[in-house]
Formats: structure tokens, sequence, C-alpha cells
């Protein structure tokens, strides 16, 4: 690899200063490569190097749905129940990245986390992670991020609204907050057989944990939030948390609103919510030196990926910034409100490229 | 070789514009089929070929701390050199070509890469895959054609230094990443103008200057001296490692481009140049070197050369795969698939420098009667000025 990955600025303490020089001095006999290439050959889970995990077991938990068990790399941080993580998983030899809730327990004493993930239909990642994933794969991680956590103390009264696979930040809330100890948990999903973690959860409900409302769609249909109040008279005096399809959360969030409530409600998008749609244009990467046509539908970041730019990335929806840029010139198109941005030389306006299509060209300073 | 276009036997008269679009089309499929079929397959090899280098590259280094020992010396010399030749061709060349940036992997791709070669990554990436790749043989155009240091083509005009070009080309063969690295500077050209001064040629004079530094220093100051009392073995094993690897890559890359019998182009010919156009000039502007599996991986796949310049960008382990396919359509189009074994592609390239250090037509009019005379001509050419030149020149068509 490279000489021109950012090295950590010099410690203070002596002992980081002591392994910095030696780590210097490393360097002048692995030159071009770095000792991190070599050492990462015996040990690519040690601290200091690029966080990374290793499937340890796979379960399945549907016919579409599975829980990875992941040793993650030294350095992973301890995460905070509901929040998510970027899994890069190389699928037909292309490093894709994607977000997953982590729902693992965590007291567990073997030091590995858990993510459980739904195969969606054509989904790469998705199927390849539920499927195709043999013990002992690599995977690249980051570290933890998200909002959807409980607060602290947590709320005497609690409501989750969840349907699909946005039962599993849930599912990591409930496993780690066992002081919570009066929640209902209303949840949507085709059949019995397709609930993820149905069996825990009946067992939580039989338990007298969680008050748990089966909302089967195939047979039900979808979900009315005006029926919420009667399926759950307290309604008003629960904190809420909902995750599922933008549908759903959408017109959750309207009736929070309406009912004068929107501050007590929390939800998690897996996926940005595209409504608008512009006319694409040339886009240029002035550093890199490459040129491609984006159509107006196509995030700039999906193009540039498509045609071989290495792009910083992160959420990929809009909302964690990993993958913002500076567009020199030319105008975007948020895909999420259809709001534009311009820039001219100069402006060095700061650009989304996840939710941000071309609208016309557009320079990027990358 | 006389440019294409100048020659009584033009090799493309009977291709039509139809011919060549319809080409251009048939190569954009073959193209098109491999980038269909890229997958986990073509990464694993990468990676294979990547962890072998190191292990070869690691074991080589650490026999070679006990150089003082001959049999540790010849064993490490021959493994290192191993490595640093695959390091440069079948991995540095073609990662920084952007054979394997579809990955997506930061640590294997042409924006992040640095190879073991005096000339930075990022120089080379603009003199070999801007211009060179571009212009293939284009006469003026393309300095990839003698470097700037040799006469490769009847169509350049001869100077009095190309008369030392047999041993400028062998130096330049054993120090060729040196070479090179003044090549993509375009140092010659900067001082012929008198630009050293010019602050971006400085940054970049620099960049070259650090890059050196460190080869130099590992090569030939650290590694000496972690091996404590066989120092001045492991410099030489090292020294040596580095010739071999120079040795070779050179003798690659002049069997691609300056065999007997490869084409070259007027600048003139390549206005308005179509996709087609630029094919065809790809195909007979290169040569490849036949041989086994171990050749193919040890030219860094650039025995492929003709599949390698027509898709410069595809990933090497395929080319052999396509090879069959290109080779069809040289047949169907009536074009010569130039392609012979090494020995016989570097003689050729030799044989073209040493012919061409003397004036066009100056050795096969020389005979044993006239040779005084052609002698005498030589030295005027070479003490006299361009204008002398230039006039026994075409006294020499004349004849």
């Amino acid at each position: 690899m490279t000489a021109t990955v950012p090295r950590p600025s010099p410690a203070r303490q002596p002992l980081t200063a002591l392994r910095d020089r030696a780590l210097r001095l490393a360097e002048l006999v692995t030159t071009p490569l770095l000792p991190a290439d070599y050492l990462d050959m015996v040990n690519p889970l040690r601290a200091g190097t690029d966080l990374r995990g290793r499937v340890e077991a796979v379960h399945p938990e549907t016919r579409d749905a599975a829980t990875l068990v992941i040793r993650p790399g030294a350095d992973w941080r301890p995460h905070v129940p509901g929040q998510w993580i970027r899994v890069g998983v190389d699928v037909d030899g292309v490093r894709q990245w994607r977000a997953y809730s982590l729902t693992s327990d965590r007291t567990r004493t073997d030091g590995c986390i858990s993510i459980t993930v739904k195969a969606m239909p054509g989904g790469k990642v998705s199927n390849q992670l539920v499927h195709r994933t043999a013990p002992g794969t690599l995977v690249h991680l980051d570290q933890a991020a998200g909002e959807f956590v409980l607060p602290t103390p947590a709320p005497a009264k609690a409501l989750f609204v969840t349907a699909g696979s946005g039962i599993t930040p849930v599912m990591g809330i409930l496993r780690n907050h066992p002081e919570l100890s009066d929640v209902v948990l209303v949840h949507s999903a085709p059949t019995a057989d397709d609930v993820v973690f149905g069996a825990e959860l009946r067992d939580l409900a039989a338990a007298g944990r969680i008050r748990l409302v089966e909302q089967h769609t195939d047979t039900a249909g979808q979900l009315d939030p005006a029926a919420l109040a009667a399926l759950v008279p307290d309604l008003t005096e629960r904190a809420a948390w909902a995750c599922g399809p933008v549908g759903m959360l959408e017109a959750l969030e309207e009736y929070w609103t309406s009912a004068g409530l929107a501050d007590r409600l929390v939800t998690e998008r897996f996926r940005p919510t595209v409504v608008v749609a512009g006319e694409g244009g040339t886009v240029s990467f002035s550093r890199t030196g490459t040129t491609l046509e984006a159509d107006g539908a196509t995030p700039i970041l999906d193009a540039a990926e498509e045609a071989g730019v290495l792009m910083p990335s992160g959420c990929r929806m809009g909302i964690c910034f990993g993958c913002v840029l500076p567009l020199r010139e030319g105008a975007v198109r948020d895909l999420r409100n259809g709001e534009v941005t311009t820039a001219a030389p100069g402006d060095g306006v700061l650009i989304q490229t996840c939710v941000s299509a071309a609208a016309g060209a557009c320079d990027i300073d990358h | 070789m006389t440019v294409l276009q100048k020659k009584s036997d033009n090799p493309i008269a009977h291709l039509t514009a139809g011919d060549v679009e319809l080409l251009g089309k048939q190569l954009d499929e073959i193209r098109q089929e491999v980038i269909d079929t890229r997958g986990e397959a073509d990464a694993a090899y990468i990676r294979k070929v990547i962890d072998v280098h190191r292990k070869i590259e690691l074991g080589s280094r650490a026999v070679l701390l006990a150089s003082g020992f001959p049999p540790a010396w010849i064993l490490g010399t021959v493994g290192l050199s191993v490595a640093k030749i695959l390091e440069n061709m079948e991995i540095g060349h073609n990662i920084l070509h952007g054979q394997w940036d579809w990955m997506r992997d930061p640590k294997i791709h042409s924006t992040t890469w640095e190879w073991d070669m005096a000339s930075p990554a990022e120089q080379w990436k603009h003199s070999h895959n801007e211009l060179h790749h571009t212009y293939t043989n284009v006469i003026g155009k393309d300095n990839d054609l003698g470097y700037g240091i040799m006469r490769v083509d009847e169509d350049q005009p001869w100077q009095p230094f190309h008369l030392g070009q047999p041993l400028w080309s062998f130096i330049n063969a054993c120090f060729f990443e040196y070479g090179i690295a003044a090549y993509d500077l375009e140092l010659g050209a900067v001082i012929a103008k008198k630009q050293t001064g010019d602050p971006e040629f400085r940054a970049r004079g620099k960049a070259v200057l650090r890059k050196i530094g460190k080869q130099v220093l590992k090569d030939y100051v650290v590694h000496p001296l972690l091996s404590g009392p066989n120092a001045a073995a492991t410099l030489t094993a090292n020294f040596t490692a580095n010739v071999v690897r120079n040795l070779w890559s050179n003798s690659v890359i002049l069997c691609g481009h300056f065999p007997e019998g490869v084409e070259t182009f007027e600048k003139r010919s390549i206005d308005g140049e179509t996709r087609g156009e630029w094919y065809l000039r790809q195909m007979l502007g290169s040569a490849n070197i036949s041989g086994s599996k171990a050749m193919h991986l040890m030219t860094g796949n650039l025995s492929h050369q003709i599949e390698h310049h027509l898709f410069p960008d595809l990933p090497s382990n395929r080319y052999a795969e396509i090879a069959p396919k290109i080779r069809a359509l040289f047949d169907t189009y009536g074009l010569n698939y130039h392609a012979a074994p090494l020995p016989q592609q570097v003689a050729s390239a030799w044989h073209k420098i040493f012919r061409l250090s003397l004036p066009n037509g100056w050795l096969e009019q020389t005979t044993v009667r006239n040779l005084p005379r052609q002698l005498v001509k030589l030295y005027k050419m070479t003490t006299g000025g361009p204008k002398v030149r230039r006039a026994l020149q075409r006294q020499a068509a004349a004849a």
C-alpha cells in the first residue's frame, strides 16, 4: 500500500512517542509499503490498523434473515444499543458498504458483536451476508454511530413501532436494557414466521417484560397509525421510537405531529427518502481526472464508484457526512427534497455526494 | 521503420473506413465481455499475487541477513530479483493503470498505490498512462519512442550523439528506473529549454529526489545495516537485484514497441482519429512476447502488449484469455499480429538500436571499396551542422 495514508498525529506520552519512532524506522525498512501492510498479513484484527471483523457464526433467523456474529478488531469501541455500524463486504470482488443495526447483548463475554440482516430482493450485500457468508470471512467495519438510542435515565414507559428489519435496533435496545419494565412493541411483518426474533419476542412477552402486538400484514394489512391509539391507549404517555419503511415512518411522524407530540417520537431510516430527480449532467473530478455522465436520479457517490473513483462514503442516506466533498463549480440537487445547490469557483461549497445528483455540469474537488 | 503513412506497402491500405469502424465495435464487445464477467476470481488473483510477492520479498530479505554465506547471497538475490520484478510488472504497473480500481479496495487502487521504483507513481501515471497510451507510436508525440535518448525510427532525424546509442541504451537498461524517473520529469527537455527554475518542475523534482532517497536508504543503508557483519554482501545483493529487475523490465519494454516491423505513425495522422482508428494504431504499434504462463506473469502480462494497448485498464490476468479472439480479428482484417519469443524480440529491438545509431541508409550503402569515402561522409555528418547533415542525408537517399 501507500505512503499517502494519513498517520496518527504524534502523541505526547513517552511510550507512544517511542512506538511512533519505532514505526518510522520500520517504514524505512518496508518502503514503499507500510509496516502495517505486512502486519495485516499476520493479524488483520490487531490494534492500530483499519477496523475489520471476522465472522464467527451465521445464525438463520427467518427464511430471509440471519444474525452474523462478528469478532471486531482490537480498536472496536463499545456501542450504544440501538446504534448501527457500516459493514464493508466484497461482493463479486467489489467492496460494498452498507449500514446495519447492532443486535448483540453488550454483556457477551466473548467480545463479539452481532448484526442482523434481512435479505432484500435483489440486494447485493444483504443476500451475500444472509445466504453466502461462511464463518471465517473478514469484513470491514466502522465504529458504531446513530442517534436511535435511549436517553439516560431510560423512560418509564416506552413504545416501539417497527416493521420488517426495523426490529433490529429495537432488539439491540431490549436485550441491553432489562430495566425497561413498561414496553409496548408494535411490529409489522407479512406472517408470524417472518417476524425476525419472533420466538425471543414472544418469550419476552410471555415473561411479562414487554407487551407485543404483531401485525401480520399478509392478512391484516398495513398498520394504520390512527388505529395505534386503540392498540396502545396510553400512547401519549409513552416515549416512542419507530423504525421501518419510509412510508410507515412518514405516516407515524404525521400522526405524532398532528397530535402535538412530535418531540416524543424518534425515527430511524435505513434509506434516504428520494422524492426528486433532476436533469443530470457531466461530473468531473478535478484531482483524479475522471469525468463521467450522471443521470439526475443517481447519487454522485454511486455514479463515481461505478466509474472506479475511490470515494469517501458513510451511511449512504445523508446523515453521517462521511461522503462530503467540495463542489468547486456547478449544480447538484438534493435527492431528498429537490433543493438545488450551486457553486462558483472559490465558493468551496460542501456537498453530500450520497444524496446529491448532478443538476447540470459539476466539478468536484476530489 | 518508416511511418506507416509514407510506406509504399501500407499495411492498412486494404481497409475501408467502414471496416475500421466495425473493427472498433468488435473490440468494444470483447472489452465489454471482460467487464461483465470481472469478479471474485479476478480479485482473488491480484490479492494472491500481492501476497506471494510480499512473502518472497520478506523471505529473501531474511535470507540476505546471512548474505556473507555465499549460498544465502545467491538465494536471497534471486528471490529479491523475482520479488522486485513481480512488484514492478504484474502488480505496480497494472494497479497504476487502474486495472483493479473496480474492486473499490483503497489498498489496491491506482490513486493510493506507490511502487518500488525511483519514479513516484503520480508522475509515472501522467507520462505513461496519459501520454504514451494515448499517443502510442506517433512520431513527435509519443516520447516513449526512444525515450528522448534513442533513435528507434527512420523518421526520427539522425544526430551525432546517436552514434553512441548502443552504449547509452545499455547504461539506461542497467539503471532503467532512474532513466524512467528522469524521463517522467522530462529532465532533458527542461534543461534544454533552460526551465529548471520553474517552480512546478522544482516541486516535481523534489518529489523524485524524496522518492529516490527513500529507495536508496532502504536498499543501500537500512537493510545492509540490519545484516550487521554482512552489510557489504547485502548491499551488493540489493544492487544486483535492482540491476536484474532494471534489465528485465527494460527488455520487456523494448519488446513492446521497438522490434522491427512494429508500425509508427505521423503526427498529422491522428487528427480527428476515430475510436476504431485509435484501436487500429494500438494493434499495429505493439508487439507480443510468446511464452509460458510464467513468462506472462513475470512480464506483468506485457507479453500481451497488443491486448494491453487495446485495453490498458482491463485486469492483466484476462489478457491471455482474450488473446485468441484478438488474434482472430487480426486475421479477419488481414493484419500482422506481431508475436515472437523473448530472445527474438529483444534481439530485434537491439538490432534496431544499433542500425539506427547510424544515419539512414549508411550501412546499406557501405561496401569494402567505398568504406573510406563512407567514413569521411559519416565524419562530415558528425562534425558538420544540421545543414550539412540534411544535405548529405538527401544525397544518400537519392543514391
